[in-house]
């Protein structure tokens, strides 16, 4: 006889984790949770982002607390991507696009008529969907643009910056014997983590991931959800997932979008374990989606 | 019933024949003028090519020897001087065109190119009289750089614009999101990225201008004598070709020959160097 066992759901083992002690979540007009100010990073105040006519991101608020991560999941098409570029004002780039509401990084507004777009996106780093490495340049470069940015010209100083955004994104050991090989020589997981590297080389406040993983195999997954583990100890970051275990793996906050609205953000735990919303509970057990 | 519908088969067969038939003789006849052309330049041409001809000045009728050393940096030289003010402007304007006025601007200025292309080279040439050798009251090798600048633009700007739209979005929002200045997104990234596309472009509007010979009639207008200032009269491969050509002694005939292939050959060199930088941009 074959003894037929049902396994527990993926996301039960998730109870073993601490959860976090409180949280502000406001979720249109109501405040649900309350965490001290000065925990919260990113703020995020009815937030609308456009594209032409079409709304893509409709009135969400959010908060985001410092050095930990925050997972945003839905289906494709709801406007988390989109969500997710408004922080770092990289939504303006397309054209016809415009964003109404506030984000407030430490309670300044990054929207406001004196903020610069080139320094918030020095403040707030950003990875993107496919790893998008800059192909005339070696790797070392690669990694140095941010730091050479920033003014530095001194070969040791660059050295040391780079050695060390390459050991954060755990690429160091593989590419220190190539530092000056092009940066296309690399496999997609070495090059989303060289994207990583040059990232966190501008050393910014928050880290915005967008699907880092959904064009990597697993192993590589495993290595970049090591390292959001070990990056949220010094960034604060959110990373916009279709990957619901990631979510759940990665993640000390979860929101839900549907169709450009904030269905439900709390603890991940609890999005995952006891959803107050009939939609999040639908989605997170794959009835739709 | 059946019998007309295999006439009908039938004919459908004949009829798709005859057509590839017809479309692969034009192919044919394609390559075999371009063959002709080639081989009938080079068989009239190659046998009167020596060192002498290409380091010697022209000789007069009837003294032999005799060569195109003045005409071949004369060539190089107004061509040089055409990319100088050509390539900044070209490139300027489809950068411009391409990163910061993508709307009707774009389209428009887009669109005026693709004619100013199509504009009979002879025409630009009188334009570049009007413009340069009028005021200047002579005929100059400067004046046949501004022809040639005229021809080359167009050319540059459209593969330009080309080129940069090579380069994918992903990149530049990638040197957006690291809080590069648009800028200098455009000149660390943009450009070295388009690199080798860039090249190719600009290298096929110099094998152009160094094949006109009409607008070179009334601005560089020939030169028998060996010549570098670019206020004179300067003479260019085209031009010896054109007016060997057409002068009636059998001699220049041979010289005329010799120096379109020497051209065809130049050309060649631009084509294939062009070639070679477009298959490792391929690689990459």
């Amino acid at each position: 006889m074959i003894e037929v066992k049902l396994e527990e759901p993926w996301w039960q083992n998730l109870r073993a984790r601490p959860r976090p002690k409180a949280l502000r979540v406001i979720r249109g007009e109501k405040e649900l949770g309350l965490v001290p100010q000065e925990e919260v990073r990113l703020s995020v105040e009815r937030l609308s982002a456009y594209y032409g006519q079409a709304r893509a991101v409709n009135n969400v608020s959010l908060a985001i607390r410092a050095r930990m991560s925050t997972a945003i999941i839905g289906p494709s098409g709801c406007g988390k991507s989109t969500l997710l570029r408004s922080l770092n004002r990289m939504h303006e780039v397309v054209r016809g696009a415009r964003v109404e509401g506030k984000v407030l990084l430490d309670g300044k507004d990054l929207y406001a008529p004196s903020m610069d777009a080139v320094k918030v996106r020095r403040r707030i780093g950003m990875v993107f969907q496919r790893a998008n490495p800059f192909p005339s340049r070696s790797i070392f470069e690669n990694v140095a643009v941010g730091p050479r940015l920033d003014g530095m010209r001194d070969r040791k100083a660059l050295e040391q910056s780079v050695e060390r955004s390459l050991r954060m994104a755990a690429l160091w050991d593989e590419v220190k014997d190539q530092l000056h090989q092009p940066a296309t020589r690399l496999s997609g997981g070495q090059q989303q983590r060289l994207c990583i590297a040059r990232a966190i080389a501008i050393e910014p406040e928050v880290l915005l991931m967008d699907e880092p993983c959904s064009a990597l195999d697993p192993i590589s997954t495993a290595r970049i959800e090591a390292l959001i583990e070990e990056l949220k100890k010094t960034y604060t970051i959110l990373i916009v997932t279709h990957n619901l275990q990631q979510a759940a793996r990665a993640s000390d906050f979860t929101a839900f979008m549907y169709l450009g609205e904030l269905v439900e953000f709390d603890t991940t735990v609890r999005i995952f374990e006891r959803p107050t919303q009939k939609m999040t509970e639908d989605y997170i057990t794959g009835r739709y989606g | 019933m059946s019998a007309e519908t295999s006439l009908r088969d039938h004919r459908r067969k004949i009829l798709d024949r005859t057509s590839v038939f017809g479309m692969a003789l034009c192919t044919a006849l394609t390559v075999f003028v371009l063959l002709v052309i080639l081989g009938y330049v080079i068989y009239r041409g190659a046998s009167y090519i020596s060192w002498g001809f290409l380091t010697s000045l022209p000789t007069p009728v009837g003294e032999g020897g005799g060569g195109i050393a003045n005409a071949l940096v004369g060539s190089l030289l107004v061509v040089a001087v055409a990319s100088m003010m050509a390539i900044p402007i070209g490139v300027g304007a489809a950068i411009y065109l391409s990163e910061f006025q993508s709307g009707w601007l774009g389209r428009s200025v887009r669109f005026l190119a693709d004619v100013l292309i199509g504009v009979p080279s002879i025409v630009v040439g009188l334009f570049a009289y009007a413009l340069v050798v009028q005021p200047m009251k002579d005929f100059s090798a400067f004046s046949g750089s501004v022809a040639y600048a005229f021809i080359m633009i167009p050319i540059i700007l459209i593969t330009t614009q080309e080129a940069l739209r090579l380069v994918p979005t992903s990149l530049r929002e990638a040197a957006l999101a690291l809080g590069t200045p648009r800028w200098r997104m455009i000149l660390s990234i943009v450009l070295p990225t388009a690199r080798r596309a860039l090249l190719t472009g600009l290298l096929l509007a110099v094998a152009r201008a160094l094949g006109e010979a009409a607008p070179m009639l009334f601005t560089a207008f020939g030169n028998p004598f060996w010549n570098t200032n670019l206020a004179k009269p300067m003479a260019t491969v085209p031009l010896v070709i054109y007016r060997y050509a057409v002068a009636p002694y059998d001699d220049w005939h041979n010289q005329a020959w010799a120096a379109a292939f020497v051209l065809i050959l130049v050309v060649l060199v631009v084509n294939v160097l062009t070639r070679l930088a477009f298959r490792s941009r391929v690689d990459d």
